[in-house]
């Protein structure tokens, strides 16, 4: 008894990161410890605050999606698209078959892109370096697809209200062709890297658990959410630019832990893989951007040679769109989860308000729930595990 | 449930804390009053047939300069029933509070710092009302209408070194 009363513990305040390289950006983190194991998890987050609802509320509404690729700069298109979807449905129009058929495409290559990146990142924290060259050799195949279509590997910022800005370039298809015709088997490779590695599973299996419930109280979405098992994905409630024509599973985890949600991205991926095949094979033909006036730019063709082109050119570019007075709210399924965009218009050019949705901020709010009680490792597989980009989480 | 429906169903149970409710491109909004906000809430929660478990999102509106109001919207979607709600709230701009629903979905909790520090509207009974996104010292409420666009504020290192450190 005497004993036990003279071995006092005291908890321990570490500070992780924002500098820290497991945290994926400037994440910040205070940990109370005992021993090794995590009795309070703080998160504090900011750092990278940029104001951008604030600058969208002095942008005309074009304006606004540069800014939108900077959120989550991993999965720059997705941004655009779900911002364009809230301009288009506050306008009460739709892109036409053959943009909507290039944004699924779009979508889903994102979707690929941002989950090799996760990939490499997060097999790389948990000290599998190899992944990391594999993930990044097939991510750049993704971004050179990027750069032909929108000349910027990063910031495409291709998206239109309306369509998107420009037809897929010649050979285009072709590469993409090429490129899906390829992945599954590089797919096949990193998992024969970590699926059924005993040191991976030790790392992750049953760890950074959260149940079906507390991850819907919470506010998980996308898969963070679907690796405890909940079926939603909002391409297959609430089908967006044709989602409903496209054949795919949704798949699901059981347990909710580390290993599960990063089971349920290699699958995400291969289905994204068949999803941008069948786009290729529905693609129409017809327009990549709607034709409305005062909402879309005419032609440069007809911008050169008629004078009422010109003038709405002129006029576009100086005025912008001026959607009717309302509200609405638009969200899709990003790489990470349910990103939505509310956008308030009270008639004039420039949106009176718009607020940002981000997966990431949502789905980091549950990372003390997740880790508190587990052992100081496991933060890092954990916050690996939640696909966090602090860009959309400080906006 | 389609949107009248739920309109219906809510405003037989709360006819007099829904003051208004509206469709906009197929969005159905309810404006509640602000006392009921965390009542209301709770019952779209727990509702069999409203079954909102998730909450999507939660904001501040600043109308300040033609209401004199500031709005919570709160956005609300059903996983289980596939529907989705808009329910706002208006606060007077000279004392901005309305109850937490961090007691109905524990997501709310982010989401109201971040309306706490972009507005200054004060959550009532939430656990940690802290700023989220601006740091510590950082003064004012960044996205309210009368905060200018270009407010930077110096970076200060208060708190960040101690007074004795060399």
């Amino acid at each position: 008894m005497t004993a036990k009363a003279t071995t006092a513990t005291q908890l321990m305040s570490i500070n992780m990161g924002p500098q820290h390289p497991s945290t994926n950006g400037v994440l910040r983190l205070v940990l109370e410890l005992d021993g090794e194991v995590i009795v309070k998890a703080t998160p504090h987050i900011g750092f990278l605050h940029r104001g951008v609802e604030k600058l969208a509320e002095y942008k005309t509404y074009h304006q606004v999606i540069p800014l939108t690729d900077r959120l989550d700069y991993v999965a720059p298109f997705s941004n655009n698209l779900a911002y364009a979807l809230a301009v288009e449905k506050l306008l009460g129009i739709e892109a036409p078959e053959r943009a909507q058929h290039i944004r699924v495409l779009f979508c889903e290559l994102t979707r690929i892109s941002s989950h090799l990146l996760w990939l490499a990142t997060h097999a790389l924290d948990i000290g599998a370096m190899t992944v990391f060259f594999y993930c990044f050799r097939e991510r750049e195949t993704i971004y050179d697809l990027f750069e032909m279509v929108s000349g910027s590997r990063m910031n495409l910022s291709y998206v239109r209200v309306g369509g998107v800005s420009r037809e897929l370039p010649a050979g285009f298809l072709e590469d993409t062709r090429k490129f899906i015709a390829a992945f599954p088997a590089r797919l096949q490779e990193y998992e024969t890297l970590l699926t059924d590695n005993p040191i991976w599973k030790k790392r992750t299996v049953g760890v950074g658990i959260i149940s079906a419930d507390d991850a819907i109280n919470y506010g998980l979405s996308g898969p963070s959410l679907r690796g405890s098992g909940v079926n939603w994905d909002i391409r297959k409630s609430e089908p967006y630019s044709s989602y409903d024509k496209y054949h795919f599973t949704v798949p699901l985890g059981k347990n909710g832990d580390v290993y599960d949600r990063y089971w349920v991205r290699i699958e995400e991926m291969r289905q994204s893989n068949s999803i941008v095949h069948q786009a290729l094979n529905l693609l129409p033909k017809g327009d990549f951007l709607a034709k409305i006036p005062n909402v879309t730019l005419p032609s440069k063709e007809d911008v050169e040679t008629k004078m009422e082109s010109m003038i709405s050119h002129f006029k576009f570019i100086t005025d912008g769109i001026q959607p009717p007075k309302g509200e609405v709210y638009a969200c899709i399924e990003a790489p990470k989860g349910e990103l939505g965009f509310y956008v308030v218009s009270d008639g004039s050019n420039r949106p009176y308000r718009v607020k940002i949705r981000p997966p990431s901020f949502v789905n980091l709010e549950a990372l003390p729930k997740m880790i508190e009680g587990s052992l100081l490792p496991d933060v890092v597989a954990t916050i690996g595990s939640l696909d966090i980009v602090l860009g959309e989480i400080d906006r | 449930m389609d949107n009248e429906a739920i309109t219906t169903l809510v405003k037989k149970y709360f006819p007099e804390e829904i003051v208004n409710s509206s469709v906009f491109r197929n969005e159905l909004t309810l404006q509640v009053k602000k006392e009921s906000v965390v009542e209301v809430a709770r019952f779209l929660k727990e509702n069999k047939d409203m079954d909102f478990d998730f909450l999507s999102d939660l904001c501040g509106v600043d109308r300040v300069e033609h209401d004199g109001v500031f709005e919570v919207v709160y956005h609300l979607y059903s996983i289980h029933k596939n529907h989705r709600l808009r329910l706002k709230t208006r606060l007077p701009s000279d004392n901005p509070c309305v109850s937490t629903v961090t007691t109905v979905w524990k997501t709310a909790d982010w989401h109201e710092r971040e309306t706490f520090d972009m507005f200054g509207v004060r959550f009532d009974g939430h656990p940690d009302l802290r700023k989220i996104l601006t740091p510590d010292d950082f003064e004012g409420h960044p996205l309210r209408k009368d905060y200018p666009l270009d407010g930077r504020q110096p970076a200060t290192l208060r708190g960040v070194y101690r007074k004795d450190e060399p």
